[in-house]
């Protein structure tokens, strides 16, 4: 298995975050993992990317030219990543904010009202995890519980009180995906 | 139509690249307007530094260099020492000028060199993430000052203004800021003697200007601008540290 | 010892802490900023002693003093602030001092931009400053040899009494992978030589100084440093080797533009071509002899950098004519492409 992802949106919409907990939870379930921001003068205010890598063999390069699946949260990325999917690949767009549809008919596109659906799900600021969410049901690349329980390590002490509210979100995703397929 | 506000014909139409509420465009404003005013823009070379500034040279519509990191009156030394009968300033944030560069500033004041320095001082390393400055308060948070800025640890933050002021070569300083409307045209008549200070030939002037750096100081602009008043103010005050013109 | 995701920056500031390290001297930069905001939160809850200096000129004198004074000391920066630190580190050299500087580096020349470069090979094994010497330095190529490789550097800088370089690029210090941290270990070296303040005891006062005004002792001093770097060219060579023996093409990558090549050496495989990867880890000493692993026919040793070509000196100096040698760079911060590698490859194969 190797699951070559691409996440990207404007900075602030927690394209990091989504990559950082794919990463988190394939290296829980004992894969080889690597993450790779870009990073540089774009990030203020313009758009912020991640590469990650999920694999059973060591991971090569961690900097990404093709990827099995990409998860888009704004226009300028779809325009940026869509090419990048591999033939067969997968595209996963934030239909709430994006409403351009994909060009390739040789790749599988879900369209996930994710802004739409986090709202309703009362957590206005967690579109993230309902793409996180249905990117993982869609790929299976790890399982859902994993999530669960990161998000869970991750909210602790004061922050304790948003762990049901983005456990809703992912699985609020995940539900948007078995609707699809 | 009457014209109400013009931008200034020494700034270029490139968008500036500061964030929302950051005061770095204000004062390059009064800058450029200085320049035209005293009639000297089209005899103006400027030197900015590394920092958010670092981009200016696309924003100042006059020849321009960009300096290493602290370097820019070195720099400014020998655009001046090539061209006596320029106008050459220098724009530089406070890591730049008081950290880095100090030595640099402390000399061409020394040297009397006939430049003016404007010095913008926000109390944070802006464009490398909200690291602590040499002006950082005590007590400010800094991502290098994790629990704070200790004074036992790195000392009180250092004063530009007042030093410069002790050394003979220097002419004019002043210290001002930009938080509200009275203090802009302040500022403006400051910078307007700096460059007159150069302009008679009589030696080194600086303007520190108290900036404020919403994005790593964590605060909305409008807070900024606040907390500027209520705890940079108090530290480093307003006002001509000297002025032999 | 469990092992944890973390940022190749944060890595390298958490084993040096774990090395043993008591001070860092730094001066913020990207893209190394987490790993002095890392030593500035953690180091001091070590019981060491975290200080940003005023520049990095500064920075390197601040570790000329506390090296030569016993501490076990650590800087790091980026490109232009090496360049500022290469006095500081010839000074060291010349006087003895070891410590581990580390580089994660971008792109150049001058102010440059912030993204991963390869282009300070140069600058960072012949060192830049003036006099005879080079500089040990090792390049890690994932966040685990971040951890590994600086520990070691510690241990090498301290037998050989110099400055040992750790030379990252954005790549390595921004991406984030397993890493294991050892337990920090409180080093006890015997420096008999450091200026500690213990001259009553010791019965003599120990001096560290860059200036040697006779000739002959000046001479002496470089016949030590020289017989010390030969030392460290006979034992301290590491490198990795991937499918070297039997490969018609043979890469030469370092750092990350190793791992671009592990993906075209896959691909190699997969369409039954052999192509083989010598990895240097030590840069200086450079690993001369993997070469002599290559078969006799093979088709060319092609140097893969992000540079406008540099190490591909060293790869010439170490085939010896024996193999064509070929050059693939991209520089500007740009990543390699493994594909424009594996086609490069092929044209050569192909006898293009
Ligand atoms: C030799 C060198 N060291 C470090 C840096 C990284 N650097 C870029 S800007 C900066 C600090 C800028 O802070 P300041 O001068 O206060 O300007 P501001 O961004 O706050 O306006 C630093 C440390 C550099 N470019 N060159
Ligand atoms: S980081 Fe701070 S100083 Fe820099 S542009 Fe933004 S607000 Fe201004
Ligand atoms: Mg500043």
């Amino acid at each position: 298995m190797l699951e070559q992802v691409i996440v990207a949106g404007f900075g602030g919409q927690g394209v990091l975050r989504i990559g950082q907990m794919i990463t988190y939870a394939g290296f829980a379930e004992g894969k080889e993992v690597t993450w790779a921001p870009s990073y540089g003068p774009e990030m203020r205010g313009g758009t912020a990317n991640c590469s990650c890598v999920i694999s059973d063999e060591p991971i090569g390069t961690p900097v990404l030219m093709e990827a099995n699946s990409i998860i888009v949260m704004n226009l300028p990325s779809l325009h940026k990543f869509e090419p990048v999917v591999i033939e067969g690949g997968k595209l996963f767009i934030n239909s709430s904010i994006i409403k351009e549809k994909a060009t390739r008919t040789d790749i599988s596109v879900f369209y996930i009202e994710a802004s739409d659906i986090a709202a309703e799900a009362g957590n206005a600021l967690g579109a993230n995890m309902v793409m996180l969410g249905a990117y993982v049901a869609a790929t299976g690349i790890v399982q859902l519980e994993t999530l669960y329980d990161l998000v869970k390590q991750t909210f602790t002490g004061s922050k304790a009180k948003f762990v049901d509210s983005n456990i809703e979100c992912i699985k609020a995703g995940a539900e948007a995906i078995k609707a699809l397929v | 139509m009457a014209v109400v506000y013009k931008k200034s014909e020494a700034l270029t139409d490139a968008p500036l690249t500061y964030c929302p509420g950051c005061t770095h465009g204000i004062i390059h404003k009064l800058v450029a307007e200085t320049l035209v005013e005293l009639g000297v823009f089209d005899r103006a070379i400027g030197v900015g530094p590394v920092g958010c500034s670092a981009l200016c040279d696309f924003f100042f519509a006059c020849d321009m260099f960009i300096a290493a990191h602290g370097r820019a009156p070195a720099v400014a030394t020998g655009v001046k020492r090539a061209h006596p009968d320029k106008i050459v300033f220098t724009y530089q944030g406070d890591g730049d000028l008081a950290s880095i560069g100090t030595a640099e500033v402390v000399h061409a004041a020394h040297r009397g060199e006939k430049i003016t320095t404007i010095f913008v001082n926000n109390a944070i390393y802006g464009m490398t993430g909200g690291q602590m400055a040499p002006t950082t308060l005590v007590g400010q948070k800094a991502t290098t000052a994790p629990e704070g800025r200790s004074e036992e640890h790195c000392g009180k933050p250092i004063r530009m203004a007042e030093m410069l002021a002790t050394i003979e070569g220097a002419k004019f300083v002043e210290r001002v800021t930009v938080n509200s409307p009275a203090n802009v045209r302040k500022a403006k008549a400051a910078i307007k003697k700096a460059f007159e200070c150069q302009i008679e030939g009589k030696g080194f002037a600086m303007v520190e200007v108290l900036s404020t750096c919403p994005t790593n100081w964590g605060y909305s602009p409008v807070e900024a601008l606040r907390w500027l008043d209520e705890n940079m103010v108090p530290y480093y005050p307003l006002g001509n540290y000297k002025n032999e013109l | 010892m469990a092992k944890k995701l973390m940022k190749g920056n944060e890595a390298i500031a958490a084993a040096a802490i774990s090395a043993g390290a008591t001070h860092f001297f730094g001066y913020p930069i990207t893209p190394q900023s987490e790993l002095i905001e890392y030593m500035a939160r953690e180091l001091p809850k070590a019981g060491g002693c975290f200080l940003q200096a005023e520049s990095e000129v500064a920075a390197s004198y601040m570790v000329y003093g506390a090296g030569g004074a016993g501490a076990r000391v650590i800087t790091s920066t980026s490109s232009p602030g090496l360049a500022l630190k290469q006095e500081g580190l010839t000074y060291m050299i010349s006087a003895g001092i070891p410590c581990v500087v580390v580089n994660i580096s971008r792109g150049g020349p001058g102010l440059g931009n912030i993204l991963p470069a390869q282009s300070d090979y140069f600058m960072c094994t012949r060192g830049g400053g003036n006099g005879d010497y080079y500089h040990p330095c090792f390049a890690p190529a994932s966040v685990q040899e971040c951890v590994d490789l600086v520990r070691h550097a510690f241990d090498v800088a301290d037998k050989y009494r110099m400055p040992v370089l750790v030379l990252g690029d954005g790549m390595t210090g921004q991406m984030m992978e397993p890493c294991e941290i050892p337990p920090r270990q409180e080093v006890k070296a015997d420096k008999p030589w450091a200026a500690d303040g213990n001259h009553v005891a010791r019965g003599e006062h120990n001096r560290i100084n860059a200036m040697d005004l006779q000739a002959d002792v000046l001479e002496a001093k470089n016949e030590d440093i020289q017989r010390r770097l030969k030392e460290i060219a006979e034992t301290e060579v590491m490198y990795e080797t991937v499918d070297v023996e039997d490969a018609d093409i043979v890469f030469v990558a370092y750092g990350t533009s190793s791992r671009a090549v592990k993906n075209v050496l896959s691909k190699a495989k997969a369409e039954g071509l052999k192509m083989g990867l010598i990895r240097p880890i030590s840069l200086w000493p450079f690993p001369t002899e993997a070469f002599d692993k290559i078969k006799k026919d093979c088709k060319a040793v092609i140097a893969v950098e992000q540079s406008c070509g540099q190490m591909v000196e060293d790869v010439r100096l170490a085939v010896l004519g024996r193999w064509p040698v070929e050059f693939y760079g991209r520089s500007g911060g740009n990543p390699i492409i493994p594909d424009d590698v594996l086609k490069m490859a092929k044209d050569i194969l192909g006898g293009k």
